[in-house]
């Protein structure tokens, strides 16, 4: 009675050309110059003189598929039909005809679009999947993105900042949001909690042990089962050990907090690439809004703009002003647990007279 | 049960504020969608989230899904609280190539959209962490249909699980006159150069390919990817005087020494009294940055190539790690180029295959053995480009030093042979 399976077609990656603008598929590899004429626009002029205009909108990400019709009857009523989209999600309409521009950014605001995320603004928040979708999180993703972008949005909107702000969130200590100008990640405080009756029928064993980033766990028995054991005093609390075996309860309601970290720049301009640096924990995941993590990354915005030269992203601005500032402006607590003890750790300490007063 | 909708009180509370909410998303799905097994399972999808946001706790667990001849390209999720809320108990996704580039007409666009009405929730999005289009939600029978259906015409699933990636690729070359490479083409041609461990995952963990055309790195390649491949150029880069003039006169000579001169890492830019500027190229790292600001005046030069890094990636097990330097520069214009790449990137992958324990990551391994032992292991002669600073350490045994210098000798004559003729 086995059905005929159908095998499937290994066509891999698409093409792209067949799905771009005709402006862009004449130019590709002979673009001249860019202009941003205004916040959420960009103009790219050809060596040739054709000119593409780009409308860039910031949409809930998790589209549904009216949502996304929106999207397409607003491509083809004012656009010219071609789109794409950005690594933050942002949808991008290409148009040849600069007329376009103007009545595309009002019919996509009065859809509850928002034009912008482009140069220095506040970029779309880089976010994954949360207690919608992930089978690990410690807390949700689309919604403190939404709570947010909410505060945040006229910095979206406009190019206020000193350079752009790459925002990020990750529901777990493994930072699937990844690196960031501003990164807002789930930190457990305490290990895991463990249910020893399912441990034997659910995880590999020794997958778990080797899992473990200190090597703090072991196998054991425990109520006649097989099952592990934590060394909690080697325990860092990272959560790795669940996504291989849930009973090692990692989540919890009080004390999987948030932490937030600042100074991550993928790029390669004005110095080299930067991993970002904790500067702030114990914030309370707060649903349905997060108003405390949302309050301090505020508070490090504004200084950050207040205080950083044109040009500098943030990890530059505090490579110039110095991490002891940063504490200053922000207001925020420096602890013991920002001194680093991880591998390669010597590195971060200061073995200088370099300090400003 | 399924005409009742749950009471979603904190979600309700994300339907205020001006961005765009995606909980009236999905209650647009829940209260105007047409088709109950839509409606049913939006309702569940948000009676089980607003549980998650009472209690702070997820209630997806994974498992073993995935389509005909394919062990790779679903994410399994099924609801630890199906009981509850039984249309959402499964909620699968598929992860789906886009075009390299994310380019879509909106034609695409809506015929995606009409077969994921069809057969799955009615979520999408445009696109995951790791590059793919994420169709959210779909029951296991459900998943071989809309795979079936949307295969047959020309979308394929992405990776999942310890086998090589979907890829990513900047607009480059299609808009951005920054672009030293034909980005879409090395995404394309390295893919799907390994479809077959794409679809069935055979690896230690995973492996990502990201490529940016230029040292923005918009891909975020360095930190974000296994093999980053990374546009750059050889030459000198291009100055038009006019324009640098021009540009001082709009902003001030102030302007130009403080955020463009003073930014240069390397010092290589001078602003001379005559308002020219002068580029000491041999010392220009091509970060891009005075060419970010002075768009018309600056550009990249002509003898364009590619710098490839290698062993990024995210937190687990022993840190965030970048890729590091392994190739500073190579030409990617003739097919043989191109054969060349693509055997750089099996070479990386079988040594990884074969020398990777179990859940190591590239960059984990060279790690754990040395960044030498993997040259050697793919076949790379060191490059001083490859380090910030040689060692500081003396603890290293090298009784092996005439017959490694002997090696950098000859190669250097090779060099200088091939450049001549």
């Amino acid at each position: 009675m086995a059905q005929d399976h159908r095998p499937p077609i290994e066509s891999g990656c698409p093409d792209g050309f067949q799905y771009m603008h005709p402006v862009m598929r004449k130019n590709y590899g002979a673009w001249d110059y860019h202009e941003h004429p205004r916040p959420g626009v960009l103009l790219h002029v050809a060596k040739n003189g054709d000119q593409i205009w780009t409308v860039r909108a910031g949409t809930q990400r998790i589209l549904d598929v009216f949502t996304l019709r929106t999207l397409c009857d607003i491509g083809d009523k004012y656009a010219d039909g071609y789109v794409r989209f950005t690594i933050r999600s942002n949808i991008e309409y290409m148009v040849a005809d600069e007329a376009k521009v103007q009545p595309m950014i009002d019919a996509l605001e009065a859809e509850g679009f928002v034009v912008g995320g482009t140069k220095n603004s506040v970029a779309m928040i880089s976010h994954t999947q949360g207690w919608l979708h992930c089978d690990i999180p410690g807390t949700d993703a689309s919604g403190v993105v939404k709570a947010m972008m909410d505060e945040l949005i006229d910095e979206f909107k406009e190019n206020n900042m000193p350079n752009r702000v790459h925002i990020t969130t990750s529901c777990c200590q493994i930072n699937c949001g990844g690196q960031g100008d501003i990164a807002i990640n789930v930190q457990h405080t305490k290990p895991p909690k463990i249910n020893h009756d399912l441990v034997s029928n659910v995880c590999e064993r020794p997958s778990v042990v080797a899992r473990c980033p200190v090597a703090a766990i072991r196998p054991a028995q425990v109520n006649g089962k097989p099952s592990l054991e934590v060394d909690e005093k080697k325990c860092i609390c990272c959560g790795a050990c669940f996504p291989p075996c849930p009973p090692m309860q990692i989540n919890d309601a009080e004390h999987t907090k948030l932490a937030v970290w600042v100074g991550g720049n993928h790029s390669n301009a004005r110095g080299k690439p930067t991993f970002q640096k904790l500067v702030a924990a114990g914030i309370p995941n707060n649903p349905p809004r997060w108003p405390e993590a949302t309050a301090i990354v505020k508070r490090i915005l504004r200084a950050y703009k207040e205080d950083a030269n044109d040009w500098e992203r943030i990890n530059d601005w505090v490579e110039r002003v110095g991490w002891p500032r940063f504490f200053e402006l922000t207001g925020l607590p420096f602890t013991k647990f920002h001194i680093d003890n991880w591998r390669g750790a010597r590195r971060s300490l200061n073995s200088s007279t370099h300090i400003r007063f | 049960m399924a005409d009742q909708h749950h009471d979603t009180p904190m979600l309700d509370e994300l339907e205020n504020g001006p961005w765009p909410s995606f909980i009236s998303g999905f209650k647009r799905l829940r209260d105007k969608h047409e088709d109950k097994r839509i409606s049913g399972m939006a309702n569940d999808l948000l009676g089980q989230l607003e549980h998650s946001y009472e209690t702070r706790k997820g209630y997806w667990k994974g498992g073993t899904v995935s389509v005909f001849g394919y062990g790779s390209g679903i994410i399994p999720r099924f609801s630890e609280v199906g009981d509850s809320f039984p249309e959402s108990r499964e909620f699968h996704t598929l992860r789906v190539q886009p075009p390299a580039g994310n380019y879509y007409t909106t034609d695409m666009l809506r015929q995606l959209g009409d077969s994921w009405e069809k057969w799955g929730s009615g979520l999408v999005t445009f696109h995951g962490q790791t590059g793919n289009i994420m169709f959210i939600g779909t029951s296991t029978e459900n998943t071989q249909h809309f795979f079936d259906e949307i295969n047959e015409y020309g979308w394929d699933l992405g990776g999942a699980g310890p086998c090589v990636r979907t890829g990513m690729s900047c607009v480059g070359a299609a808009r951005c006159e920054m672009s030293a490479l034909d980005e879409m083409k090395i995404h394309r041609v390295l893919l799907n150069n390994f479809t077959d461990d794409v679809h069935r995952p055979a690896l230690p963990y995973k492996f990502k390919f990201k490529v940016s055309g230029c040292g923005n790195d918009c891909m975020n390649s360095i930190e974000r990817s296994d093999f980053a491949i990374i546009g750059t150029w050889r030459d000198d880069m291009k100055v038009d005087q006019e324009e640098v003039k021009k540009f001082v006169a709009r902003k001030g000579r102030e302007y130009v020494i403080d955020n463009v001169v003073t930014r240069c890492p390397t010092k290589a830019l001078s602003l001379k009294d005559d308002d020219t500027m002068e580029v000491d190229n041999r010392n220009c790292v091509r970060c891009m940055h005075c060419m970010n600001v002075m768009v018309k005046a600056l550009s990249p030069g002509d003898d364009k190539g590619a710098t490839i890094l290698i062993g990024g990636k995210r937190t687990l097990k022993i840190g965030d790690l970048m890729g590091t330097v392994v190739v500073p520069f190579m030409k990617l214009e003739t097919e043989e180029d191109y054969e060349k790449l693509t055997e750089m990137a099996e070479e990386t992958i079988d040594f990884w295959a074969e020398n990777g324990l179990e859940h190591e990551r590239c960059g984990e391994m060279v790690e754990r053995i040395g960044l030498v032992n993997f040259l050697e292991g793919v076949g790379i002669d060191v490059d001083p480009n490859m380090v910030n600073d040689p060692r500081q350490s003396s603890y290293v045994r090298m009784d092996g030093w005439d017959e490694e210098a002997e090696k950098w000798f000859q190669r250097k004559a090779e060099e200088k042979t091939a450049a001549a003729s």
